[in-house]
């Protein structure tokens, strides 16, 4: 299914886990500690250095770019590390996150009560997911090096909804349809 | 002390360390640029093998992107890792110039900075500043027989790493003890060690030897069975049971888990029982070269 971000609240109450998306539009990159940094700004009552209303937050952090390219490979983190800053960000306005991995008991009912998405980007096939970014430009805490936050434009990339807003995990019942031990 | 390049009659090979650093480049980016045909070709087996519809999407996307960061050389994975380097050292041989474990950073400083790869290790665990060039490497050198050098490069990611284990059963618990801290560690990593994994597992020696056995038997070439048939079956029914655990590629659900589990065991004291999980995630990464 082909969607355009910024996403909308109308748009992310219609996914489903296991719905396989492609993402068009601008994103950001932040990680352990552009979140460590971002919460702890807003938590002294400051403003983090991007708009986060309606924003889907990539957790990855890139290789660096190739001459000829304009980023280096890039694919999701293990997201559970970033589960203790969500629901600061989602009161930001923040509506999507791209990850790996399991996510905390509490994420689900977050992203129910602020309709939010989780998704899941495809670990491991970094190479082919820098072929669907075509800008990148480092916006804020690049003193963070590969960890800064970049702001990229992407065409079409693909990624799986993993708990939507009705609070369903896809890895969950995924697992459940297969499990024999 | 020793002066002369005949030790007991024996010729001995001379090497300079400085050799050692355009090839552990190379071996850096050859790693993190290509998969091996052998891991490709069981992806491709499991394709056929998956049940679950978005299980088989998952593997064809990470046979796409194998395929293409080798015709492109570029990283197949964003997680560059930290660098393991493994060499065996012929105990004829003889290093001249620099320090040894200095030549094999150099090389991986110049590999990860030409070939654009992510520089993903800090200095002090607890400090935490990046050391913006990948090093050091956790290398470990082991005497074996004769003049040659074996060097394996094997960058290791975090998210599979993160997730292995360690426990020290007792004698008592055996080959199902084994399993079940096996299967446990499975199901403990679920998605986050990007499935499907390939299992390393080290039983025996001490607590530290058993980690390094569970990362040696990352190294043996997809497919190969351990030679003692006990262990050759233990293999067998663990990735049986792997697959059954429902997990899948990704997490997402699915029988394709793992793609081989590798043990190496090694003699132990007669109260221990010492296991170690070492996973190892899709983008399975190693160079080889013997010099
Ligand atoms: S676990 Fe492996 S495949 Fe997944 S992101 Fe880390 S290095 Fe890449």
């Amino acid at each position: 299914m082909k969607v355009k971000l910024p996403l909308t609240r109308e748009v992310v109450e219609e996914l489903n886990i296991g719905d396989v998306l492609e993402l068009t539009g601008y994103l950001y990159t932040a990680r352990d500690a552009a979140h460590k940094r971002m919460v702890e700004t807003i938590e002294r009552g400051g403003k983090p250095p991007i708009e986060l209303d309606n924003q889907t937050i990539f957790y990855a952090a890139p290789c660096p770019a190739p001459p000829d390219k304009p980023i280096g490979s890039i694919g999701p983190t293990t997201s559970v590390r970033m589960d203790p800053y969500v629901e600061t960000l989602l009161k930001e306005g923040l509506i999507a996150m791209i990850g790996k991995g399991d996510r905390s008991y509490y994420i689900p009912p977050l992203m129910k009560k602020y309709k939010a998405v989780y998704l899941l980007g495809l670990g491991g096939a970094a190479a082919i997911m820098a072929r669907k970014v075509k800008e990148a430009r480092e916006i804020a805490y690049v003193d963070l090096g590969a960890e800064s936050i970049k702001e990229l434009y992407v065409e079409n990339l693909k990624v799986i909804v993993g708990i939507d807003t009705k609070g369903r995990i896809l890895q969950e019942e995924g697992i459940a349809k297969y499990r024999k031990i | 002390m020793i002066t002369s390049n005949h030790l007991g009659g024996m010729e001995m090979r001379k090497i300079r360390t400085e050799e050692l650093i355009p090839i552990i480049k190379e071996l850096c980016k050859k790693a993190c640029y290509e998969l091996e045909n052998e891991l490709v070709d069981k992806l491709k087996e499991s394709f056929e093998e998956e049940e679950s519809e978005l299980g088989k999407e998952v593997l064809d996307e990470l046979i796409e992107n194998a395929e293409y960061a080798k015709e492109n050389q570029v990283a197949s994975c964003q997680d560059t890792g930290i660098t393991v380097v493994h060499m065996e050292i012929g105990q004829e041989v003889v290093w001249e110039g620099m320090y040894l474990y200095d030549a094999v950073n150099e090389g991986v400083r110049q590999g990860y900075e030409e070939g654009y790869l992510r520089k993903s290790v800090v200095g002090d665990p607890l400090i935490r500043e990046n050391t913006g060039d990948n090093t050091p490497a956790v290398i470990r050198t082991d005497i074996v027989e004769g003049d040659k050098v074996k060097i394996v490069v094997m960058p290791k990611g975090a998210g599979s790493e993160n997730m292995s284990r360690l426990k020290m059963l007792t004698p008592a618990d055996g080959s199902e003890g084994v399993k079940s801290f096996v299967l446990e560690t499975i199901r403990l990593a679920g998605g986050k060690a990007c499935p499907p994994l390939i299992v390393g597992v080290g039983i025996g020696g001490t607590m530290d030897y058993a980690a390094w056995l569970s990362k040696r038997a990352l190294q043996r070439p997809l497919g190969e069975a351990n030679k003692a048939e006990h262990l050759k079956k233990l293999e067998l029914e663990l990735l049986e049971e792997i697959n059954k655990t429902g997990i899948g590629p990704l997490g997402l659900g699915g029988t394709v888990t793992a793609l081989d589990v590798n043990i190496e065991a090694f003699p132990c004291h007669i109260a221990s029982l010492p296991v170690a999980v070492n996973l190892q995630c899709n983008s399975s990464r190693h160079a080889v070269v013997t010099i």
